[in-house]
């Protein structure tokens, strides 16, 4: 029988390795991060060898507050949680009480929740073009993409009343109808994002120091974006063919002519191209709905007090970074039993360590950036 | 006409002939020190103002424009703030290295100064080996680079005064490489002489192809070694936070700040001098009328306007490229910029050697 002091100890069990591998904190507090992600990142040098995410610095339990608030008012917790494509958000968590209640939506409304949406893509890949080439390092793009989107704000201020989180969808319809100056607007943004779009290739994609920092980076294979349930251009960027407006088209999204956009490369270039040609589709689904919008009412006629039926509802949309998806368990009640939300942010990040793995620390930042991560989205 | 080569000689005179020479050697090192120390902070001011402006003016914003007129005061004010805040320092860090390490890349940029010429005449120490003096010493700066970042006790820190010292360390190389160009041709490392010897024409337009590719070479190396976007790693904002000051606040974070503006302005003087001429007005052959006109400009006004004109490009650069990453920085330097100097090296001296050169 051994005394316990002469159990032979497995050498680096139970007392830290003096000389093992580095641990950077990136977060919650990084430039890089855009809000407050945690990653703990193993480092040799600068090569990285584990990236940890620890998630829920601003979780906010909206999955449980919407339990609590009837099928109305739950919709607008969630522009809170991917603020930057709040409209779509809304557009999902619409989609299904419409579901649910089987109610018709008018087709003026339709359109112009469509139109809503696609300016709420553009705004937010604006926002990521000037920010993910803030965090290569090239700080002018940043102020260039605030110009354009500035434009699309006004658009929303007009029409919504906010310019974040719009607010602007009610089961049936949109809560009123759009600004009289709404199309001339819209017409002059278009022509004038026409232009600069191709600024934006002109300064920053064909640039040899960013094509550097992005080809071969971040390698996400077709196998691995599936398994880990990546979705949006993160995914279409290794080849699969996710768009939820293409696969189930939901609205006016049947009728209108525009591709899905997919790369084989699976890398941060690959990714980055997506977005910036998914720019150019949403400019000119816009351009083909702009001046098409039928007259009529913007909402269906619906009872003032929504009681879904007893049952399950799921419904998706494509927001800016994914898939969507809205899953409603009813009771029958004045409002949801169970309600979960399945958020592209989330499932995008996941993959951040496969990605990650064997790159620099700059690679990493490249990564992060063509995510394009929105913390509230991943956290809710 | 008072010309600042007659201010400099009649106090040089004065002084030697007023004192016996070792209090009048004491008042000049006096006089000196306080110019340097008035043109550091005018160079702070100016520098970081023209920054600001330069990158409002690429980023469609109006840049600073409440302080005073056109918001000239805007970096007194600043400085102003920072110097009523709080020097911290960390409690795990070596404290009397990390109070040191911005004094001493502040004294390192300032003691490169000294063979500048700043106008026809008006030099500090004309010393005969002037541009190697430069070379080696501005190369010490970044020991207090590493010093700070080794010393803060932050990995953030550490990571980034280590790209730092790979950095300049690399590129002081293709840097030399470039300078060397200049002294094969002039047959001299005295800076008055290199600056006399572009009296008929600026090297950059005598020298051929050699001479361009040194300057491309030269303009590159120095934005590195002064770690200027696009090769701003040691202080990647996005990555590092702040690299290697991260834990540095208040004056002795500005005195880095401040070193980086003086290390700009330092590498862009002597850029203009090696390639640009330094005090030399710019003349098209011999005896014309623009020559004339040319050499009414003060020679003080050509050197500071050759090394603002380069100063331009560098900021130029910082807002628009993107950053490297540490393995393409190194890359770049070892496996492109060098052996692209080496040969030019070689080619140079076959010019300068069968004097092919104007």
């Amino acid at each position: 029988m051994y005394r316990e002091t002469e159990i032979v100890k497995q050498p680096g069990v139970g007392e830290p390795d003096v000389f093992g591998d580095m641990v950077i904190n990136i977060g919650p507090q990084h430039p890089s991060t855009h809000g407050v992600l945690h990653l703990v990142i193993t480092l040799n040098g600068e090569t990285i060898k584990k990236v940890e995410p620890h998630l829920g610095y601003i979780h906010r339990s909206i999955e449980k507050m919407c339990e609590s608030l009837s099928f109305r008012q739950f919709i607008y917790v969630t522009s809170k949680m991917d603020y930057l494509s709040s409209h779509i958000n809304n557009h999902g968590c619409c989609l299904c009480v419409e579901k649910g209640m089987q109610i018709e939506v008018p087709p003026r409304a339709q359109v112009i929740r469509v139109l809503m949406d696609e300016l709420t893509r553009l705004a937010s890949h604006q926002l990521w073009w000037g920010a993910g080439a803030m965090d290569i390092g090239a700080l002018t793009p940043f102020f260039h993409a605030f110009r354009e989107r500035e434009m699309i704000n006004d658009i929303m201020e007009e029409t919504c009343g906010t310019r974040l989180t719009m607010n602007y969808m009610v089961p049936g319809g949109v809560m009123a109808d759009v600004h009289p100056n709404f199309q001339r607007r819209v017409h002059e943004f278009i022509n004038h994002f026409k232009t600069k779009i191709d600024e934006y290739d002109e300064l920053l994609t064909g640039n040899v120091i960013f094509q550097n920092r992005m080809k071969r980076v971040g390698y996400l294979s077709k196998e691995d974006a599936i398994s880990y349930g990546c979705t949006g251009p993160t995914a279409r960027g290794s080849g699969v063919n996710c768009d939820i407006r293409k696969l189930y088209p939901y609205e006016v999204y049947s009728k209108l002519q525009f591709d899905e956009i997919t790369e084989t490369a699976g890398d941060c270039f690959a990714r980055y191209l997506v977005r910036m040609k998914e720019m150019r589709q949403s400019l000119s689904i816009v351009e083909q709905l702009i001046d098409n919008i039928p007259e009529g009412e913007v909402q269906a006629k619906t009872k003032a007090v929504l009681k879904l039926p007893k049952g399950e509802y799921y419904s998706r949309v494509e927001t800016a970074r994914g898939e969507f998806g809205v899953y409603i368990v009813s009771e029958g009640g004045t409002t949801p039993y169970r309600i979960k939300f399945r958020s592209p942010g989330y499932c995008n990040l996941s993959a951040l360590d496969h990605m990650a793995r064997g790159g620099k620390i700059g690679d990493l930042v490249a990564i992060m950036a063509m995510i394009d991560l929105v913390i509230p989205d991943i956290d809710r | 006409m008072p010309s600042l080569e007659n201010i400099a000689n009649s106090i040089h005179e004065w002084l030697y002939s007023t004192f016996s020479p070792t209090w009048a050697m004491l008042i000049e090192f006096a006089i000196v020190g306080v110019c340097i120390i008035s043109l550091f902070a005018l160079l702070g001011l100016v520098l970081i103002m023209m920054e600001r402006k330069v990158s409002a003016w690429m980023q469609l914003r109006l840049g600073p424009n409440r302080v005073g007129p056109v918001g000239m005061f805007q970096t007194l004010a600043d400085t102003l703030k920072l110097m009523v805040k709080e020097g911290m320092t960390p409690n795990g860090a070596d404290k009397f290295l990390f109070n040191v390490a911005p004094f001493i890349v502040m004294i390192i940029a300032m003691v490169i100064m000294a063979p500048l010429m700043f106008a026809k005449g008006l030099q500090i120490w004309d010393i005969n080996i002037g541009i190697l003096f430069v070379a080696s010493v501005s190369s010490v700066s970044v020991i207090g680079v590493l010093m700070a970042g080794w010393a803060s006790n932050n990995k953030y820190s550490l990571l980034g005064a280590m790209r730092s010292g790979a950095q300049i360390v690399s590129y002081e190389l293709s840097a030399g490489f470039a300078i060397l160009v200049i002294v094969v041709l002039t047959g001299d490392l005295k800076i008055s002489s290199i600056v006399n010897s572009q009296a008929d024409g600026w090297w950059i337009f005598k020298g051929h192809l050699p001479v361009w590719i040194a300057f491309v070479i030269f303009m590159i190396a120095v934005t590195a070694e002064t770690n200027r976007a696009p090769f701003d790693l040691a202080e990647a904002e996005s990555e590092l936070t702040a690299g290697f000051h991260t834990e540095y606040s208040g004056m002795k974070f500005a005195l880095f700040f401040l070193a980086e503006y003086a290390n700009i302005f330092v590498v862009c003087a002597i850029g203009a001098t090696l390639f640009l001429g330094g005090w030399q007005p710019l003349h098209f052959g011999t005896g014309t009328k623009f020559n004339e006109i040319m050499d009414y400009i003060p020679s003080s006004v050509w050197f500071i306007g050759k090394t603002f004109f380069l100063i331009f490009i560098i900021m130029w650069f910082r807002w628009t490229f993107p950053r490297l990453r540490i393995d393409q920085l190194l890359n770049l330097e070892w496996k492109y910029l060098l052996p692209i100097s080496m040969f030019n090296i070689l080619l140079v001296t076959l010019i300068a050697i069968m004097g092919w050169h104007f």
